[in-house]
């Protein structure tokens, strides 16, 4: 490994993006490196180091519009709208954890590169949602900026929306505005215990269906509960999760709203606000599945097609799951080293589609399975065209999604 | 037609007019095909009809493979193509070529699949906004964005502009609610992006494609996400002595943690035009009306309202009107909806402009307006989407006065200036199309508008699909793709590296 460039600002960066294209040197981009380990293996000379482009440019509560430099720690950008009563709604998961690092880590930068969200990209979506503009510098080392700082845009092209989830292969973003919403006066959680997959999900879709807006839906099985590790949450049994947010009295009055719902047949319990947003923050962080290196896999399908894609693996594959999105997301962890690429995918189209990623897997893995999903002909063009345009020569992350991106 | 110049259009291409028509018939049999210029009227503008043009002629596809047919015919003979759906574009997005194919998409009309457990329907792009609304509000569904237009406009329609309407703020745009899409490429090539599951495999077309005013690709059938209705909705009305005062509600509500379902403020001139029209009982003597309206499950929804009185008398609110039925709720709105109509009575003419502005520079916004219309000798009445920052100040004009529009245009395009100059943007909702093409320079440097347009070249490289909008110059892909390359040292070599 060759040399790691630490710009201070953003005409460092243009400065060490042209260098890296005059001398052919393809460059891995961190930040604080917590993600590191996800995605396919970067082949670069050097590591660029965009921590240090830093703070936060403007932030105006009552607009909910919030301006920070993409080297600005999550954690800090996290503890500035609390204090001010505001969040980012789209839960940005921590994904340090997961991937034995340690929790706290990250930086905007990150969240806009990984299209970050939690929980409740259910009702709130994911960065890509949240995300007004952004400043960047290309793979062609020129300055950019795209969006805006207002909520309500449609001037160009929606660039910042599309680099969130590039993973940093197309362009590095400077500065990021986003979107900030207050946040909850309180909420609960409604517990539906004992439940099977199936009956879970058809639970979940028949809230989610309800007017009661429930933020989040998610089922453990008992493995998966027995694993999160949350004072004050009984994770003996199979546990399905609604969540509710909002105002005191709302809240109550939706508790019961889904209690009547689901009537005698199931016997609903609520957890209150502390213990609810520890569990959505360990069912974010995907903490059943921390602590190894056991491959892991998100997968994303329609959320009812979550319990029989499961199921249908289960025959030919050793694994645990849990969903999360209402059935729509499940993570799921294999029992022995290999990732069983292929039928997983195979088990993705049988359901219907989506697409699975390989969050989770060792250098030597990831450099031969694909770590996203492969696209098919005419888009994997597309996307191939879309790289040459914002970095011809490959400087930025090369093949971090796959090879030619 | 007024000072925006379009592409000069190909003779070669005009004069090969037969030859096309003949190859589009083949493709749509038929009467898919319109090559008579009386037929051809329909199609010569959109909702930004001070611009008139007849296409070279007007295909209208009923399948994906006739479109995919048609475009790569098209790609081949390098024949440009304007997408049009419903017609209703404010900003002149659907505005014909003289030598370009209109491809009108309004035959793929079809709702193709519902699926309540999802919370998805699967429609074609020619199916209206309230069509989809329509179709799944017997099970107590609706589609959330709801642009003023959509009762008319098409859901692909709506991909193009990412279209809006009065519920942005807590239910978001086009982009977050739309799952999925199939496109056509102009090489002909079919894509499918998304579906009913969330997230995109690689890179976000989805976000690409929403808001492209018609440039990427040609969208043949969409994904959206539906929601339950709310439980209520109730509106107030709040009247104020100054916008300011307006403004600063606003601003509180906001503050206290409140996302209103919808939050709209209208200026005098507003009030009195929606007043003297619909009868809605808005309060004349208001320098500043707001409606905010409150959707969701009835105990929270009667908690805010408490909370929303009290914030408005706090800010001077000389009348608060709540709804307490739905028809009542619905007059509240009718005055409001029926706005530009409303100012429509009071002027033979109007233009309807569209910045975003941060919301605290509205009084600073609204006074600049005041001495533009001094200026230009027009009146402006303003209505305002207080909860996102978006305004559409009404310009009136009358079109029969020599030199009006023109003034009209001036006075427009000095609005949206002022809005970038605090800090917002040319077009918070109807696209930039034609109408504020040339205005992009004011809020983008070359180099962003460069590196817009090579997004253009990896979808669209020969410039074929809807050329002459959104973008002031047009830069060949060749010469955007030229990189000059220095040979350079070790940068900024003076820091540490580790």
């Amino acid at each position: 490994m060759g040399e790691t460039l630490k710009p201070r600002d953003e005409k460092d960066l243009v400065e060490a993006v042209r260098w890296a294209i005059s001398e052919d040197h393809p460059l891995e981009v961190i930040g604080q490196g917590s993600k590191r380990d996800l995605g396919r293996p970067v082949q670069a000379g050097h590591v660029l180091d965009l921590s240090a482009i830093s703070g936060v440019e403007t932030y105006e509560p009552a607009e909910l519009v919030l301006t920070v430099r993409a080297g600005t720690p999550i954690a800090e950008v996290e503890r500035l709208v609390e204090e001010h009563g505001q969040e980012l709604a789209f839960e940005p998961m921590d994904y340090g954890p997961l991937l034995g690092r340690e929790p706290g880590l990250g930086t905007i930068g990150g969240v806009v590169g990984a299209n970050l969200s939690g929980p409740k990209r259910l009702k709130h979506g994911a960065a890509r949602d949240h995300i007004l503009g952004l400043q960047a510098v290309s793979g062609r080392g020129e300055v950019f900026k795209a969006g805006g700082k207002v909520v309500k845009n449609v001037t160009g092209y929606d660039l910042p929306r599309a680099l969130c989830g590039s993973w940093g292969t197309l362009a590095l973003a400077t500065s990021v505005t986003f979107k900030v919403l207050p946040r909850a006066q309180t909420e609960a959680t409604v517990l539906l215990p004992g439940l099977s997959d199936a009956e879970a999900v058809r639970s979940m879709t028949r809230a989610m269906g309800s007017s009661a807006e429930v933020s989040a839906a998610a089922h453990l099985p008992r493995e998966a509960a027995e694993k999160i590790g949350v004072d004050g949450f009984d994770g003996t049994k199979d546990a399905t999760l609604l969540r509710l947010e909002g105002f005191g009295p709302s809240v109550d009055y939706r508790f019961d709203a889904l209690r009547k719902l689901f009537g005698d047949a199931i016997a609903a319990e609520r957890l209150e606000a502390d213990v609810s947003r520890a569990l959505w923050r360990a069912v974010r962080d995907c903490l059943p599945f921390a602590g190894d290196d056991a491959p892991v896999w998100r997968v994303s399908l329609a959320p009812t097609a979550g319990p029989a894609f499961v199921a249908d693996l289960s025959r030919v594959l050793a694994f645990e799951a849990f969903y999360d999105w209402s059935g729509g997301l499940v993570w799921l962890r294999l029992k022995d080293g290999d990732p069983q690429a292929e039928a997983l995918r195979e088990g993705v189209k049988r359901a219907g589609g989506g697409h699975a990623t390989l969050v989770r897997a060792s250098h030597a893995v990831r450099t031969s399975v694909p770590v996203f999903e492969p696209q098919p002909k005419p888009l994997a063009g597309l996307s191939r065209r879309l790289k040459q345009q914002f970095d011809p020569s490959g400087i930025l992350n090369p093949g971090r999604m796959a090879s030619g991106l | 037609m007024s000072g925006i110049a379009m592409p000069k259009p190909s003779d070669a291409v005009l004069a090969r007019r037969r030859e096309i028509v003949a190859a589009l018939s083949e493709i749509v049999p038929g009467e898919g095909v319109i090559d008579a210029d009386t037929e051809m009227r329909a199609y010569e503008t959109d909702g930004l009809t001070a611009y008139r043009q007849l296409p070279l002629v007007v295909v209208l596809p009923e399948t994906v493979d006739q479109v995919s047919r048609i475009l790569r015919y098209c790609y081949e003979n390098d024949v440009k193509v304007v997408p049009r759906g419903a017609g209703t574009s404010l900003s002149g997005g659907a505005l014909p070529l003289a030598d370009g194919v209109l491809l009108s998409m309004m035959k793929f009309n079809q709702v193709l699949e519902i699926d309540y457990e999802n919370r998805a329907v699967v429609v074609q792009p020619g199916v209206t906004n309230l069509g989809i609304t329509r179709a799944v509000e017997e099970e107590g569904f609706y589609y959330a964005p709801d642009p003023s237009s959509q009762i008319a406009c098409s859901i692909g329609g709506n991909i193009a502009e990412n279209s809006g309407g009065v519920h942005c703020l807590k239910y978001g745009l086009t982009t977050n609610n739309v799952l999925g899409l199939q496109m056509v490429l102009m090489t002909g090539e079919v894509i499918r992006i998304g579906g009913k599951h969330l997230d995109s495999e690689g890179y976000d077309m989805l976000a690409l494609m929403t808001g492209s005013e018609g440039l990427l690709g040609v969208v043949t059938e969409v994904t959206v996400r539906i929601l339950q209705s709310p439980e209520t909705a109730r509106a107030v009305l709040i009247g104020f002595p100054s916008s300011e005062d307006s403004g600063k509600c606003v601003a509180d509500i906001i503050g206290a943690g409140i996302i209103p379902g919808g939050m709209e403020m209208m200026d005098k001139p507003a009030i009195h035009a929606a007043e003297d029209f619909v009868h809605a009982g808005y309060p004349r003597e208001a320098e500043a009306l707001l409606i905010v309206e409150l959707d969701g499950p009835e105990a929270e929804v009667d908690h805010l309202l408490s909370r929303i009185e009290e914030i408005a008398k706090a800010n001077k609110a000389e009348t608060i009107r709540v709804s307490n039925s739905e028809e009542e709720r619905m007059t509240f709105w009718a005055g409001r909806k029926a706005a530009f109509p409303a100012v429509g009575r009071i002027s033979p003419d109007y233009l309807c402009m569209d910045g975003t502005i941060p919301r605290k520079e509205l009084p600073k916004v609204l006074a600049g307006m005041r001495a533009l219309s001094e200026k230009h000798g027009l009146r402006v009445a303003n209505v305002f989407h207080a909860g996102d920052g978006n305004l559409h100040p009404l310009i009136l004009y009358d079109a029969n006065k020599p030199g009006e529009l023109e003034a009209a245009e001036a006075f427009g395009a000095d609005i949206l200036k002022l809005c970038v100059e605090v800090g917002g943007v040319l077009t918070g909702e109807h696209g930039v199309g034609i109408e504020k093409r040339d205005l992009m320079g004011e809020m983008f440097s070359e180099d962003d508008l460069k590196q817009q347009q090579r997004v253009k070249c990896a979808f669209d490289e020969k410039h074929l699909l809807n050329p002459g909008k959104v973008f002031p110059t047009l830069h060949r892909c060749a010469e955007l793709g030229r990189m000059h390359v220095h040979k350079g040292k070790l940068p900024f070599p003076d820091i540490p590296r580790f």
